[in-house]
């Protein structure tokens, strides 16, 4: 199970922080310190996996930003590697080239991309086409929603 | 898409455009605090918000919190939210409460109806969004409530395909958190079949919380090993075309396939020869799979593709049943070792380092030893390198024991700071299990002091000073290589410390030959004294005192060293009384008594390496099971004193929780001049039980001998064939409380068995005696107890005054014998 998610900015600016592990909010605080700078001190052309305290961490860089996953002994490197990559595909379908700015600006929509793609901590669907179906009917409950009020608003409904 | 938000809360993208603008942290602080007074008096305020601007709000203090700032207010607001009927506004609520979970119990009700609410509604996105909050909250509450609820949810034949995915995972989380919501009976075939279901993301879902509920009850969950074969072998042996969304850059369903090999490594190999066969038949095929060419060149499709297969490669390991298998298994990680790709050189170690405990497969993986070593010298990433000394200790074994250790030692020159104290450990667990030669174990830890020194724990020159101590056969070489290694100029604390206990029991054994003579021996170990910290200088005293007694020709010289104001003054307090109460020692004693006092150490009891424990707690769970058993040679010559102390040990019972007095019972106290440091080394420390009592310890027949509690509290009275009487006793000023423990030795019942404790003459009105009576009978084997309490009162003359005790035993039952004496307890 994977115990946290972290995205940070190569300046050690935390983006996204999803926790599938219940932490005291100071714990949090001091793991999130103390694995940033584990991460950001290593070089790049180094492994992707390191043993930090009694867990694994899996860690990519993707332009300006580090995605950086706890899983527990048992779990599997590589897969959770590719969970990442995933997880940046979606993102990256969803605002069209994504940036740090989109995930900064949008940092709800980053949190319910995913939610659809992990639970508990398991990978929940890995079809990409279905988390984006799942994305795109919560859109367009919304959009009707924007119409429903802008309609109401001018008096038509 | 641009930075301006396409759904609207233009103020939300202003606000977080003004935070990144702040020049300085001041700037974004008061930027913060200017905005959180604005929403504070906006909910305070008396027009109610309508949900767009709730909605901005809420948002907004979750944005402030994700930065790091502690937010204290917006809860109910954000529980209000939840009951909007606009999605949007929906969604935002319980993003806030599930980052900002509150424990204030008026909310939690408001919340959980609203779960509830959206749990029951027609539009799955909305279950959804419930079940999703339930996951990521996954309180023990949320389980006692909604705990029934979600179980039919998933097994619904009404449920959508996509709520039964998150009902799934939801309740993986609710069992992790509370696991006796599962219900058992109809519901596990129900949760078993849905292995079976035609939507692979439910299947994937639903595999988690399988392997969650098997791994606490595997056996009521038997029933989806074979639907979790059948399963995985149509997944493998798919083409890429066939599973179209779930397929992953040319590999079929990686995840699922993945998980349902973690579920069957929670049961041993399956017994029906169908579901065996096929098995087998899968991990081959992923096995043929990795050897050929690949079908895409990114690294994700070869990501995936050996993700599989290191899940299979652990199935195959978990199983250990199929020669053939493992094999290959191993055959395919070697030549992963010399992959290009950093990551599947660490994975391929780290998987051998499993395969390496097997038997069918410890002979391929040490094929692979140069390649390994040579990891370890040349890799550029220190994870890897540690890796690869973790397989080193994996595959260790007679044969390559000396080779090993010596390319550990070599490496440990220029290892990593932060992989060193690890090595020191496996160096010294590893030449101490395959050492047949124990020079050679003392060489290579002498080696690693000298190398890693400021790495060497204390267990692990405890531990060789235990071996020395034990073996006769290496006390002479130990003694000449440490005196040999004093002499290098710039010597490690440890070394010295190591050294000064070893010439103080066995400096004799070298002190024939000139160049080690006895003053040569101590002008060595004093040249480095004041370099040493205090405990070390403790240390060292006792070494001095040792030699008095081994060579008295230097006794003066030793003498001067205490009576130094440095030693007899010293600020320490342990320096200043052993220096002052070794020179008394020296001074007062005759060469009998120092000789009984400073006597060789005896030996070591056998118990389970410490280092072990250490290098245990140091990685937990990654620590393959080489338990070490020290080989116990023991070294005739234990003195009486030891063998009455192993036998007191017998009959003293762990009685302190009845402590009325208040005291504690040290543990009897072994010869005089073995203080301080020392102590440890006999066992306080140590992980299995206390020490067991020699196998030749003769329960001897004690000759009575009152005298000797002057200096004991703790001991056998008398002891014969019917009876053994146990003394412990406990003094604080003028209250003193003795236990006299009787057993029984025979193996029938003494029956009227009394004990009577009377006051002598001489101590009346000066010294108040009360005691308990005894139990009349006492079973055969078994052991009674009885309190005797003492008061003093006044003074009463001198050390030699008794207390009289008359113990009557009358009739046994089968010898007509009659026990009478007087025990003779001082006081």
């Amino acid at each position: 199970m994977m115990q946290f998610m972290l995205l940070f900015s190569r300046q050690g600016k935390l983006r996204l922080q999803k926790w599938y592990q219940a932490y005291p909010d100071k714990t949090k605080k001091k793991i999130t310190r103390e694995l940033i700078a584990t991460i950001l001190a290593r070089k790049p052309k180094m492994c992707s996996f390191l043993e930090w305290k009694d867990l694994k961490v899996v860690y990519k860089r993707y332009a300006s930003l580090y995605f950086c996953c706890a899983i527990e002994q048992d779990d599997n490197e590589l897969l959770t590697l590719e969970v990442i990559h995933r997880y940046v595909e979606l993102l990256d379908k969803y605002f069209g080239s994504v940036c740090e700015l989109d995930i900064i600006f949008n940092f709800e929509k980053a949190y319910f991309m995913c939610d659809e793609l992990l639970l508990g901590g398991e990978i929940q669907e890995t079809s990409k086409k279905n988390v984006l179906k799942a994305i795109a009917a919560q859109d367009l409950l919304q959009e009707d929603e924007a119409v429903e009020g802008a309609l109401r608003e001018i008096g038509l409904l | 898409m641009p930075a301006v938000r396409g759904d609207g809360m233009r103020g939300l993208a202003v606000f977080i455009s003004d935070i990144r603008n702040c020049k300085s942290k001041e700037a974004e602080i008061k930027r913060i605090n200017k905005e959180l007074a604005n929403i504070r008096s906006k909910f305070k305020g008396d027009k109610t918000l309508d949900g767009y601007q709730k909605k901005k709000y809420v948002c907004k203090l979750l944005f402030i919190f994700l930065l790091g700032h502690d937010i204290d207010f917006g809860h109910m607001e954000a529980v209000n939210l939840l009951s909007s009927n606009k999605y949007s506004e929906k969604q935002i609520g319980y993003l806030f409460i599930s980052v900002l979970v509150n424990t204030r119990s008026d909310l939690i009700n408001l919340i959980n109806q609203s779960i509830k609410n959206d749990l029951q509604s027609r539009n799955p996105i909305h279950v959804n969004l419930a079940l999703q909050c339930i996951a990521n909250i996954g309180s023990k509450e949320m389980a006692e409530v909604f705990g029934h609820d979600i179980p039919k949810l998933l097994v619904s034949g009404d449920t959508m395909d996509v709520v039964k995915q998150s009902a799934a995972l939801c309740l993986l989380r609710l069992f992790r958190t509370s696991q006796e919501i599962i219900p058992g009976g109809e519901w596990t075939s129900r949760i078993i079949h849905l292995l079976n279901d035609q939507h692979m993301g439910v299947v994937t879902a639903a595999t988690s919380l399988i392997d969650a509920l098997v791994k606490k009850n595997p056996d009521e969950y038997k029933g989806c090993i074979s639907l979790a074969v059948s399963r995985l072998s149509r997944i493998v042996t798919a083409s890429y075309t066939d599973l179209q969304d779930y397929t992953y850059y040319f590999v079929p369903a990686p995840w699922l396939s993945v998980k349902l090999l973690r579920l069957l490594q929670n049961y041993p190999p399956p017994d029906d020869p169908g579901v065996r066969g096929r098995l087998i038949e899968c991990l081959e095929t992923i096995l043929n799979k990795a050897q050929e060419p690949p079908k895409s060149k990114k690294v994700q499709h070869s990501n995936a593709k050996n993700a599989v297969l290191f899940e299979a490669i652990s199935l195959i390991i978990h199983m250990d049943t199929e020669p053939n298998l493992l094999v290959r298994a191993c055959n395919q990680l070697g030549q992963f070792l010399s992959n290009r790709e950093t990551n599947l050189r660490y994975l391929a170690l780290e998987s051998m380092c499993l395969l390496a405990t097997s038997e069918f497969s410890h002979d391929a993986v040490k094929k692979h030893q140069e390649v390994v070593i040579l990891s370890m010298k040349m890799e550029k990433d220190v994870s890897v390198r540690q890796q690869a000394v973790d397989l080193l200790y994996a595959m260790c074994d007679k044969t390559n024991a000396e080779e090993i250790v010596q390319e550990m030692l070599n490496y440990l020159e220029t290892a990593d700071y932060s992989i060193r104290e690890e090595m020191v450990l496996k160096v010294a667990i590893l030449a101490e299990k395959y050492a047949t030669d124990y020079t050679w174990y003392v060489d290579v830890i002498l080696n690693l002091i000298r190398i890693a020194g400021d790495y060497v724990s204390e267990e692990v020159w405890y531990r060789v000073i235990q071996i020395v101590i034990n073996r006769d056969d290496v006390q002479g070489y130990a003694a000449k290589t440490v005196f040999e290694a004093l002499q290098a100029p710039a010597c490690h604390e440890n070394m010295v410390k190591v050294g000064g206990y070893i010439l103080g029991e066995f400096g004799n054994l070298i002190a024939g030959d000139q160049r080690s003579s006895p003053s040569v021996q101590f002008q060595l170990l004093h040249s480095k004294y004041h370099l040493c910290s205090p405990m070390t200088r403790a240390l060292l005293l006792s070494t001095y005192i040792k030699f008095v007694n081994l060579f008295p020709e230097i006794k003066t010289q030793i003498q001067e060293v205490f009576k130094q104001h440095s030693n007899l003054r010293s600020a320490d307090a342990e320096l200043q009384q052993r220096a002052s109460e070794y020179l008394q020692l020296s001074i007062i004693a005759s060469h009998d008594m120092l000789a009984t006092v400073l006597e060789e150490m005896p030996v070591f009891p056998e118990r389970e390496s410490s280092i072990l424990a250490v290098l245990k707690k140091k990685k937990p769970g990654r620590v393959p099971e080489n338990e070490i058993r020290e080989h116990k040679s023991p070294v005739p010559g234990s003195t009486a004193n030891h063998q009455e102390e192993r036998s007191a040990a017998k009959t003293v019972s762990a009685n302190a929780s009845t402590d009325l007095l208040g005291l504690s019972t040290p543990p009897a106290a072994p010869t005089a001049g073995n203080t301080g440091v020392l102590v440890d080394m006999l066992g306080e420390l140590y992980t299995s039980g206390s020490p067991q009592p020699h196998a030749n310890n003769v329960a001897a027949q004690n000759a009575y001998n009152p005298a000797k509690f002057v200096c004991k509290n703790n001991g056998v009275l008398f002891e014969n064939d019917l009876i053994q009487i146990g003394v412990k006793s406990e003094f604080r000023q003028n209250l003193g409380r003795i236990t006299l423990f009787y057993g029984n030795k025979t193996s029938t019942a003494l029956q009227n068995f009394s004990a009577a404790v009377t006051n002598p003459t001489g101590c009346i009105g000066k010294l108040n005696v009360q005691s308990k009576k005894v139990d009349p009978t006492v079973e055969a084997g078994a052991q009674v107890q009885q309190m005797v309490n003492g008061e003093c009162v006044f003074d009463y003359p001198g050390l030699s005054s008794i207390l009289m005790a008359n113990l009557p035993l009358t009739k046994l039952i089968k010898n007509e014998q009659h026990l009478n004496f007087i025990v003779l307890i001082s006081v």
